[in-house]
């Protein structure tokens, strides 16, 4: 039994891995923030951490970006952050009930793997799934509505926090039993596999879940198969309150499929995940599943019962915000390429957080869901079954 | 309209939450020496008890060593050392069976019950009978939060007791109390037989009463009449007991007589003192969270129709969860209320 552990495993001391960001590229002409012509030149920025790899070559750590997208990872991991910060707010204030897991700190990730797909290929994940329904495409008010069960939301508020789907941009949710997503992304894979549609199927778990026996037989038959899948394993070094060394014998995830090549990422870093992203995609294209790890890391606690500080000192939590913030590399990458002012990014921040707290007041104007609904959807058909009377007390079912 | 009252519904949710539990006076272990807590910290003293009084008992599971998500198991590993207390890696279908096999004494565990159930049905429960006795899970008890807390959505406010109840060789435990909680944990970890042991969570904090600071076991499969009767039996077992509870306190405004049944253990239950109360009032009713179409109140229901045909002055009724998934904006509709249970109870004595 390895439960009498080293006090303090190595793999902690490389949470605070320096910024050091890596910005070695020859600085350019000030651009202005908004009337840029050419906001879509090329820039190449070399990556803080190298990339390790197993049984495949490493992606180059020089990423190819433009102004553009720099400034729109901005915008967009800004508005995750605030997004989540304020579903905290609504949820101590009761307006959201249920379970609720924030992603803040792991933003980059989403926006990182947006960048390198489409919106053909698939998403899964569990229910830590906010942000990543926002990547796809999803709109805050779709998901403050959701969080407060309203019908405005994207499951019609039927699902609440962990049950985010958007069908049209090939986002599968939404899960919350650990791990059970990973075998429902490979036989998305499969599907593309028969489609030949040249898409591939990004399957999100986390490290605790990476413990789950499940994965390694999804695992078996995608490489036996050779399908298009991509396992994403974000490991943000805590299952609950559990640190990955406890819980696993080798915490290197991306070297857990064995036969199954693999790539560690820095997940805190937006262009990172583009990367290998882009890299992942063409292998299992080519070569059938591979897995990327992302070290990143939750600021938030677990859920929201979770103070997160029992399991971890405050000095980690705020030590990865200083040295490794995903916005603030970006923020400062913007700086020193001067693609726009410290004043117009504080303005993107004002403006998002505007736009959350709109998306706010309009969902808690949508309505509760009907109270017919408790009995939609449970099967196709919907059974005929009715509740009525005062409390409704009295259920009537009609079989088909 | 159809929102404006799901508002009001969502408020009556809220004070649903708090809800009192009425402390139901024990014969067997009242001693009143002891000391008022809470659901949790009674399960936590059982385990402290269970492990100081047998040096072969250990707990693991999920977080278990920091004391668990609903701190049930809070100081166990700082007492009793991290090889007795340990957490396990997030594998619900592998954390048990060969361990259990070599050490075969008791042990206090912790699981997502539905993930463990393979493990459970297939294993624990059939490995005595299928080695002839060579072998058995007898040491094994898995603790479960169950139930539903107010707000806990479709998975962490599941009823699955009835799935378990479908399993000859394991027995299923719901405690309705602090004092309960102990008592029958302790009985459930030193009993021969593998136990799931399912603990309701709205009551973790909220189920405050005396509980004796000693060691002491409640019997399992006995059910026990928590409140007696003339008119109508009910029937029920956890944190649903309360909700049962205060329906008997309006009926008897109104001149009903109930007898209120907490079965206690599930499986194998005690037809005895169902039979008994049914035989004196003639009338039954069950009442739980889960589905009412295969849940357990059907088995009592036809068990009793068997025994008591000619006696019973009414059909049994059910008052559950409805066959639904548990729903996240729905669960004041969903839950078997007050109101439900009353209105049942006068239909039911009206026939
Ligand atoms: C099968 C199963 N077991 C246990 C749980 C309870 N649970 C929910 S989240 C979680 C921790 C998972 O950690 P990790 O995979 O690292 O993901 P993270 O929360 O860090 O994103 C646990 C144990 C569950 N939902 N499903
Ligand atoms: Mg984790």
């Amino acid at each position: 039994m390895a439960l009498a552990h080293a006090a303090s495993s190595s793999s902690r001391s490389n949470l605070l891995r320096p910024f050091s960001a890596a910005i070695s590229c020859a600085p350019s002409l000030r651009r202005p923030f908004s009337s840029s012509s050419d906001d879509t030149r090329t820039l190449t920025i070399e990556t803080s951490v190298p990339f390790t790899s197993h049984q495949c070559e490493t992606p180059s750590r020089s990423v190819e970006t433009s102004p553009k997208e720099l400034l729109s990872f901005f915008r967009d991991m800004a508005t995750m952050r605030r997004m989540e910060i304020a579903a905290d707010s609504l949820y101590k204030a009761k307006l959201i009930r249920g379970f609720c897991h924030l992603y803040d700190g792991q933003e980059a990730v989403a926006v990182g793997m947006e960048a390198a797909i489409t919106k053909k290929d698939s998403i899964i994940t569990a229910y830590r799934d906010h942000c990543t329904f926002l990547g796809r495409g999803g709109t805050l008010l779709q998901v403050f509505s959701e969080l407060m069960g309203r019908q405005a939301g994207c499951s019609k508020g039927k699902g609440g926090s962990m049950h985010f789907y958007k069908k049209d941009s090939g986002f599968y949710g939404g899960h919350g039993i650990v791990g059970a997503q990973v075998p429902l992304g490979c036989g998305l894979a499969f599907a593309q596999k028969y489609s030949k549609d040249g898409t591939v199927s990004f399957a999100l778990y986390g490290d605790g879940a990476a413990n789950q026996g499940q994965l390694f037989e999804a695992l078996n038959i995608a490489a036996l198969w050779d399908l298009p899948a991509i396992l994403v394993c974000e490991n943000n070094h805590y299952g609950m309150g559990t640190a990955e060394w406890r819980a696993a014998k080798s915490p290197s995830y991306y070297k857990r499929g064995d036969y199954v090549p693999g790539l560690k990422v820095d997940g805190m870093d937006a262009l990172a995940v583009k990367q290998a992203c882009k890299f992942a995609k063409e292998h299992a294209l080519k070569n059938g599943p591979i897995i990327l790890e992302m070290d990143t890391y939750r600021y938030h606690g677990h859920s929201m019962s979770d103070p997160g500080s029992t399991y971890r000192t405050r000095d980690e939590i705020s030590g990865v915000r200083q040295e490794r913030d995903p916005i603030e590399r970006i923020r400062k990458l913007i700086l020193t390429h001067d693609l726009a002012t410290e004043k117009e990014l504080k303005d993107t921040e004002k403006e998002v957080r505007k736009l959350v707290d709109e998306a706010i007041a309009q969902a808690k104007e949508s309505p509760m869901p009907d109270p017919s609904e408790l009995f939609t959807n449970v099967y196709s058909k919907g059974l005929g079954v009715e509740a009525f009377g005062a409390d409704r007390k009295e259920v009537r079912a009609v079989l088909p | 309209m159809a929102a404006s009252s799901m508002r009001r519904f969502g408020r009556l949710g809220c004070w649903v939450s708090r809800r009192e539990f009425s402390t139901c006076d024990d014969k067997v272990v009242v001693q009143k020496s002891g000391k008022s807590m809470n659901l949790y910290s009674a399960i936590n003293q059982a385990l402290h008890i269970a492990l100081e009084s047998d040096p072969r008992a250990y707990v693991f599971g999920e977080d278990v060593g920091f004391g668990g998500v609903f701190r049930c198991t809070t100081g166990l590993a700082d007492r009793f050392g991290k090889s007795r207390v340990f957490n396990t890696p997030l594998c619900e279908q592998v954390h048990l069976m060969g361990f259990i096999l070599t050490w075969p004494h008791k042990q206090g565990i912790v699981g997502f019950g539905i993930g463990l159930a393979a493990m459970i049905v297939n294993e624990a429960a059939k490995f005595r009978y299928r080695s002839g006795n060579q072998f058995n899970c007898g040491g094994l008890t898995i603790r479960a939060p169950y139930g539903a807390v107010g707000h806990g959505g479709h998975y962490h406010s599941q009823s699955p007791e009835a799935f378990f109840c479908h399993v000859p060789g394991i027995k299923v435990i719901i405690p309705r109390s602090p004092q309960q909680a102990k008592g029958l944990l302790l009985s459930s970890i030193r009993d021969p037989n593998p136990v799931v042991f399912f603990e309701p969570k709205w009551l973790y904090r909220l189920a405050v009463e005396e509980v004796p600071e000693h060691d002491y076991m409640l019997p399992l499969s006995e059910a026990e009449v928590i409140r007696e009767g003339s008119d109508i039996t009910l029937v029920g077992w956890g944190a649903q007991l309360s909700i049962m509870e205060q329906a008997c306190l309006e009926a008897e405004k109104e001149g009903i007589s109930c007898e209120l049944i907490d079965l206690k253990t599930l499986l194998p239950w005690d037809k005895e003192t169902v039979e008994a109360s049914v035989r004196k009032t003639g009338r039954l009713l069950i009442s739980h969270e889960a589905p009412v179409t295969g849940g357990f109140g059907a088995e009592i229901s036809a068990s009793i129709v068997e025994r008591c045909f000619l006696r019973l002055e009414a059909p049994v009724a059910r008052v559950c969860g409805l066959d639904t998934p548990f729903p996240l904006v729905f669960e004041p509709f969903y839950m078997p209320t007050k109101n439900k249970i009353l209105d049942a109870i006068k239909s039911t004595v009206n026939y």
